[in-house]
């Protein structure tokens, strides 16, 4: 299986800090991944540093065969990435429509995609024109996925997506991921080892800023010393 | 946050009444109640537009342009000269009408403003982006810089405009005062051009990204979107219209080198005052200090207290940041 993206021992430092100490993740083309690992481990510093948000000081970053190092994030963005951070990042005081606008590659992408962005999140059709701030926690997650929808991007960054969502918001979330995925790759970040499982096919661990393994996720799910030993959890 | 909106409003009205009434309590008369009304708004839109730029290039790029007010005084020497006998580039035999002439001189401060406004974000601003407090210190060496070239090029001499031409010479009649048309055609330009802005930021895809930028800047970088190309763009604009507001601002208050210092500081007063990087809040500030500056004025007169005009800027902004911190419409930064 070839890979979309190749992450190479990335080293990267905020101020002072040493926050990757050599980071590797290899993203296969179509499926999902999930990065894994304790709070604080890295997880987010890694997709920031693909999207070049935080530029890794050493190490490489390889998208369908073009170097990423150097790049600016709008060129990164603009190469097919499409990222959904941490907490969303919606413009609050954009209007639904306008927040999935804004993420147009091309005029009139969002006229294109938006029976499937509508499909994929009924919701967001009747909110279109509310302001992103009025939006509910799990209205302005779809709302941040669906706006990486918006261009033909061929690959997701999303950095969790289940984070403060009620269970029934989380399970259609999980839907939404799971066939979206069909015509993109994505990298996940998930704390929730429940819907990292569900979602996944791959894993890398992170762990104090190192990538320590990887593998196929069922594998995982039946391990639950390791999973122990590097997320602190129990899988059942 | 719609009821923190409702309460800015309420605040910025009580504010506005208040200086009405202590206007016409002053005024004596209607005539000079009317005089001290289209001060205050002819000061306002002047003060809009340096304010403007000042906010929104805050806003987007959370960089305080120090050299905004020279940009103004760019502005005002520049249509000075060209519309003069004998300047550095003399038009009076070029173009002859000097209706045409003031067009073509308010033509030439908007691209001199854009353009140097385009070398100070290009050549010096952008390698800064991460140093705030350079940027700082680098916008206000560029004033100091600006004022000594100007000073070089002009010399320190303040020059009235002598210039005779249509609108500046024209008045009207009402309640027994004769009024400027000049002033009215200034707040017209200034309410047209919040209005136009207004509109710009609203409805087209510039406007909705430098509304978003001004929210997350990484974000809509992370989107695809050159915030850098934006950058440029919005520091020339506003540039441009700070050499604007010079320009116009010439035939009333003439050229002279107290003018970016004068400016830029009311200017800051309006931003902080109406809360950084909310274009409304420095739309309904302009109008407020520009209000406030016009009703001290008249109370000033026949008093020993000549500096109450240019205090009351910045005691209306302490009156407001003490009740409210972050401005009128600023959200905490």
């Amino acid at each position: 299986m070839s890979n979309i993206l190749e992450v190479c021992d990335i080293h990267t430092f905020i101020g002072q800090f040493h926050i990757l100490e050599g980071v590797s993740v290899s993203v296969p083309t179509n499926g999902i991944t999930v990065l894994l690992g304790r709070n604080g481990a890295g997880k987010t510093t890694t997709l920031r540093s693909i999207m070049g948000l935080t530029p890794p000081a050493r190490g490489t970053v390889t998208f369908d065969g073009v170097m990423l190092n150097g790049k600016s994030p709008h060129a990164i963005a603009r190469m097919g990435i499409g990222f959904v951070p941490e907490h969303r990042a919606i413009f609050k005081g954009l209007s639904v429509r306008e927040n999935l606008q804004l993420a147009e590659h091309r005029g009139g992408d969002f006229a294109r995609k938006s029976d499937f962005i509508f499909d994929l999140f009924p919701d967001l059709k009747r909110l279109i024109e509310l302001p992103g701030g009025n939006l509910s926690g799990g209205q302005q997650q779809m709302l941040a996925v669906a706006r990486a929808l918006v261009p033909d991007n061929r690959l997701l960054l999303i950095d969790e997506p289940s984070e403060g969502l009620a269970p029934v918001i989380i399970e259609q979330m999980i839907a939404a991921i799971q066939r979206l995925a069909t015509g993109s790759s994505v990298l996940l970040v998930e704390q929730n080892f429940r819907v990292a499982a569900k979602l996944a096919q791959q894993y890398v661990i992170i762990d104090e800023g190192r990538s320590a393994i990887n593998g196929d996720i069922s594998a995982l799910v039946q391990d639950k010393a390791l999973v122990q030993q590097y997320l602190g959890i129990g899988t059942s | 946050m719609m009821i923190n909106r409702r309460t800015s409003a309420i605040a910025a009205l009580l504010i506005f009444v208040g200086l009405i009434s202590v206007a016409l309590l002053n005024a004596g008369s209607l005539g000079n109640f009317g005089i001290t009304i289209l001060s205050g708004l002819f000061q306002g839109m002047l003060l809009f537009l340096v304010a403007s730029g000042l906010s929104i290039i805050f806003g987007l790029m959370d960089v305080l342009n120090l050299a905004q007010g020279s940009y103004f005084m760019i502005g005002a020497y520049v249509a000075y000269d060209a519309q003069h006998v004998g300047g550095l580039v003399d038009l009076t035999s070029t173009i002859p009408d000097p209706n045409v002439r003031f067009i073509v001189a308010v033509i030439a401060a908007i691209i001199v403003g854009g353009t140097l406004g385009f070398i100070l974000e290009r050549g010096l601003l952008r390698l800064l982006y991460s140093r705030p407090v350079f940027q700082l210190v680098l916008t206000f060496g560029v004033s100091l810089v600006v004022l000594e070239v100007i000073k070089f090029i002009w010399s320190t001499t303040p020059y009235s405009w002598t210039e005779v031409f249509g609108v500046r010479e024209s008045f009207f009649q009402l309640f027994d005062q004769r009024f400027s048309t000049y002033r009215l055609f200034v707040i017209g330009v200034g309410i047209f051009l919040i209005v136009a802005i207004a509109i710009l930021l609203r409805r087209s895809k510039i406007g909705i990204i430098i509304r978003a930028g001004v929210e997350d800047g990484e974000m809509v970088q992370a989107l695809g979107i050159n915030v850098r190309a934006v950058f440029t763009l919005v520091f020339t604009f506003g540039c441009a219209v700070a050499a604007f507001g010079g320009a116009i601002a010439a035939p009333f208050l003439g050229a002279s080198t107290s003018l970016g210092s004068a400016f830029l500081l009311q200017g800051i007063a309006v931003v902080v005052l109406g809360g950084m990087g909310s274009y409304e809040g420095t739309a309904i500030g302009s109008i407020l200090v520009g209000m406030a500056i016009a009703v001290a004025q008249d109370a000033a007169i026949g008093t020993s207290f000549a500096a109450l005009p240019s205090i009351t800027p910045m005691l209306l902004l302490v009156l407001v940041l003490l009740l409210r911190p972050s401005g009128l419409f600023g959200s905490a930064r």
